[in-house]
């Protein structure tokens, strides 16, 4: 069976800089993936050329078996693979609804209409609301982005990415700037997103990773140095030299 | 409240203070009849900020060039008039508002690749290319000293254009009634809806799957469209079109109405050209060397106190009322 997002070769430079070195990598259907590795790893580098943000020097990436490695970013998005961003992408000035319901609108295929008010599609709205619900937003659906706590924000984040309902999602630092009293709520998302949809997380908070992933994938300076169960990642000598031995363990 | 946002948790109703600007309008063409030809010019510019409103307030395009649109539409209804025999009023609008478009899809698909400054020198370029070409094409155009005696026939054989300018006026109001409506109806759709995704954050748009090219180039086509048939409307109650209709002139002119009456909230396009015409007229009157001054001191005042224009100032008021009482 073909993994969910898969990279054969994948190679990009920077002129004499390569910040992605032969990069193989399988994304298992269901899997609870991450990617870890030291600043300037190349993560992601690597997340863009996944998403079609960057296009890669050399060699493929698949998509569902696919070759999407020409295809562009909004066409990959229509096949299932969604993301979320380390700093906040939002529509900031727009309601928490609107920020869900443009994914929605674009999935569904409704965002081009152009004469039926945008709040009479009730199949957008009540999608959009319901998402939120499940998220715990239901009661922010209203406010400005602008308007919400941080933490809210990077719920409201995820939303977007689940409203265009990915076979494949990537989740660049999901807790990044997220006070540890708050970022329980994240990884309460994150524990109850639905187990078929085959997930990709960069992160540094380790002890997220090692909570959520069952493999993780330890790139370093553009190449992979070992993939493994977290168990084998946490005994691996390597790994603590160039990466646990870097950051001191809490 | 007078910002239209338009998504999915507006309310679409139209409430009765948006009639506002047509009860005024309807009011003063029978107070104010020797006043009529300034009303009508004031009515193009609405349609006309409206069109650059739909891409700056809402979509975020940044455009100093939207004069090369409205220019193109009053050159195209002018020679129609003068030197083709084509006399016809709507046949005039129509033909402008298409070679608008035209030009909307054909500059648009390139200049829309790119964004912010580079996108605004491009826009620039444009008008500028339209002036020079309009400029030295004379024997089409009339070059610098305009295209005069353009022939308006009666709107639909029966409402001739006459001396006081009332069918322009009343034909100029249902005009920009007819385009305000579609581009109400355009804000409060889906479509608008991901418009102000795209002023908003178009790095996002593409993360969730938006064409963000072809919105930008679709919207644009509309908005120009719009703009080469106020371009024909000011032809037709002028039966005149001079080169300042191109340029960045023109184009700035119109931007400046805009912001002064309040950018991305649909009516700011209907204060912003009152506000800035009559203040012209009134200046112009009695000091005019030195209106442009009075016009430079509003706008000055607009920018420093009320980043959302007049309409901003009008909608803080309203809230400091509400909370007092």
């Amino acid at each position: 069976m073909s993994a969910a997002l898969e990279t054969q070769a994948l190679c990009k430079s920077f002129g004499a800089l390569t910040v992605a070195d032969r990069i193989d990598f399988r994304l298992e259907a269901g899997a609870r993936h991450a990617l870890i590795g030291p600043n300037g790893a190349g993560k992601t580098t690597f997340v863009n050329m996944l998403t079609g943000a960057l296009a890669p020097s050399s060699g493929r990436i698949l998509l569902g078996g696919e070759d999407v490695t020409r295809v562009r970013q909004a066409a990959r998005v229509k096949r299932g693979l969604g993301r979320t961003f380390q700093i906040n992408q939002l529509f900031r000035r727009l309601p928490v609804l609107d920020n869900v319901a443009l994914g929605v609108a674009e999935r569904l295929g409704v965002a081009r209409r152009m004469w039926k008010p945008a709040s009479a599609h009730a199949e957008v709205r009540d999608e959009s609301l319901a998402l939120l619900a499940s998220l715990g937003l239901a009661a922010d659906a209203d406010q400005r982005v602008l308007d919400l706590p941080y933490g809210k924000q990077r719920l409201v984040e995820i939303a977007i990415a689940l409203g265009l309902k990915p076979a494949v999602l990537l989740l660049d630092e999901p807790a990044a700037g997220v006070p540890s009293l708050e970022s329980h709520r994240i990884l309460e998302v994150l524990d109850r997103l639905p187990a078929d949809i085959s997930i990709l997380i960069i992160e540094h908070d380790m002890d997220l990773v090692f909570r959520f992933a069952r493999r993780i994938t330890v790139l370093v300076q553009g190449e992979v140095l070992v993939e493994g169960t977290p168990e084998e990642i946490a005994r691996d000598r390597r790994v603590h030299q160039v990466y646990l031995g870097e950051q001191r363990h809490a | 409240m007078s910002a239209h946002a338009g998504g999915y948790s507006a309310n679409p109703r139209i409430r009765w203070i948006e009639w506002l600007p047509f009860v005024v309008a309807i009011a003063a063409f029978f107070a104010l009849p020797e006043y009529l030809s300034l009303g009508a010019r004031i009515l193009i510019y609405i349609l006309y900020a409206l069109s650059l409103d739909l891409i700056l307030g809402y979509a975020g395009i940044i455009t100093l060039g939207h004069s090369a649109y409205f220019g193109l539409g009053a050159y195209v209804a002018g020679i129609l008039g003068a030197r083709l025999g084509v006399s016809d009023p709507l046949v005039q609008l129509v033909a402008a508002a298409a070679a608008g478009g035209l030009l909307g899809i054909a500059t648009g698909a390139i200049i829309l690749r790119t964004r912010a400054l580079t996108l605004l020198m491009l826009t620039l370029a444009i008008t500028s290319v339209c002036l020079e070409i309009a400029n030295k094409a004379t024997p089409v155009t009339g070059g610098a000293d305009g295209l005069s005696g353009v022939v308006v026939a009666p709107i639909l054989g029966l409402f001739r254009f006459d001396l006081f300018g009332k069918t322009a006026f009343l034909y100029c109001l249902v005009a920009l009634l007819i385009g305000w409506f579609a581009v109400r109806r355009l804000i409060y759709s889906p479509f608008g809806a991901s418009l102000t995704g795209l002023r908003e954050n178009p790095l996002r748009m593409h993360a969730i799957g938006a064409p963000v090219y072809w919105r930008l180039v679709l919207v644009y086509t509309i908005s120009t469209t719009l703009a080469g048939a106020a371009g024909a409307l000011i032809t037709q109650t002028n039966q005149f079109v001079g080169l300042n209709v191109l340029g960045f002139e023109s184009g700035g002119e119109l931007l400046v109405m805009l912001v002064l009456g309040g950018v991305g909230r649909l009516y700011g396009a209907f204060v912003g050209p009152l506000a800035y015409l009559v203040a012209q007229d009134f200046l112009a009157k009695q000091f005019p060397e030195y209106w442009y001054l009075g016009i430079g001191a509003m706008l000055i005042v607009v920018v420093m106190f009320a980043r959302g224009g007049i309409l901003g100032i009008v909608d803080a008021a309203v809230r400091r009322l509400r909370r007092r009482a």
